[in-house]
């Protein structure tokens, strides 16, 4: 793994939570959908926090993409899952959201797991089995 | 009722999401490194490479459906319960879908590393 993989990872575990907190606030703004009516959640996406949110899930989802093309994915999972603390601080500092000592061991946990994952190879076996059966002839190799 | 609704959203998610991973995984397996390809290919070249790519559009509908649902889940529930529900589960969804679909070496280590998060994700989510 070079510096670069892993700017590409850390990427991931910014734009991530950064993305969903927009999208929290966003969807807080815009109130409850009512499950009769669930395509009035299409209006939601006028809101500027959903807005910002879908950037950088764009950011996120290109940087996933790009980590995947070197790394398998029960490597970036895990690796990624740093994403998660960022989003528990998030959570907490910016949504007002209460966290107790309970969550705060998960976080550590979540932690631990990056760690172990982080030791090992990141990419491991050979393209895909049962569904290279389906592939588009000609794509990729 | 609208714990019902929650919960229903975030198996949704789970599905959609992992199926998404799984194919979004398959098709860069088979691209190879975005990075070296840019260097040598230029990023046009890249950005066709990939959207022409069948296993990466199945992928991305399958990411949307996940989001969608994610959104709606999250209009019910907060972000500290949706988001650390959906990936705890999505975690052991993945790791068992790359086993059997990736053909990936799901060795000792990532099924501690997995174990370790999705844990650590279900102690985030407590309410």
């Amino acid at each position: 793994m070079t510096l670069r993989k892993y700017l590409v990872i850390l990427s991931v575990v910014i734009f991530s939570p950064v993305g969903d907190a927009f999208l929290a606030r966003g969807m807080k703004q815009t109130g409850a959908i009512d499950v009769h009516h669930l395509l009035h959640v299409l209006a939601a996406v006028a809101n500027p926090w959903i807005i910002l949110g879908i950037a950088s899930l764009i950011a996120s989802m290109a940087s996933y993409m790009t980590a995947l093309s070197f790394a398998d994915l029960t490597y970036v999972l895990p690796a990624t899952a740093f994403g998660y603390v960022n989003m528990v601080l998030i959570a907490h500092f910016w949504l007002g959201e209460h966290i107790g000592i309970v969550r705060w061991a998960g976080v550590t946990l979540i932690a631990m797991g990056v760690g172990v994952v982080a030791r090992g190879p990141s990419r491991t076996g050979e393209t895909g089995a049962a569904i290279s059966a389906t592939a588009t002839p000609g794509e990729g190799q | 009722m609208k714990l019902i609704y929650t919960w229903a959203s975030i198996l949704i998610t789970v599905g959609a999401a992992a199926a998404g991973d799984v194919f979004i995984a398959l098709a860069m397996r088979r691209i190879g490194d975005l990075g070296e390809l840019g260097r040598r290919q230029g990023f046009r070249a890249v950005t066709f490479r990939v959207l022409s790519s069948g296993a990466f559009l199945s992928g991305i509908s399958f990411m949307a459906i996940a989001f969608f649902s994610n959104l709606i889940g999250l209009s019910w529930a907060d972000l500290s319960l949706m988001g650390p529900a959906t990936a705890s589960l999505t975690f052991i969804v993945n790791a068992l879908s790359a086993k059997y679909f990736l053909g990936e070496n799901v060795d000792r280590r990532r099924w501690l590393a997995t174990i370790f998060v999705c844990a650590g994700v279900l102690l985030v989510a407590r309410q």
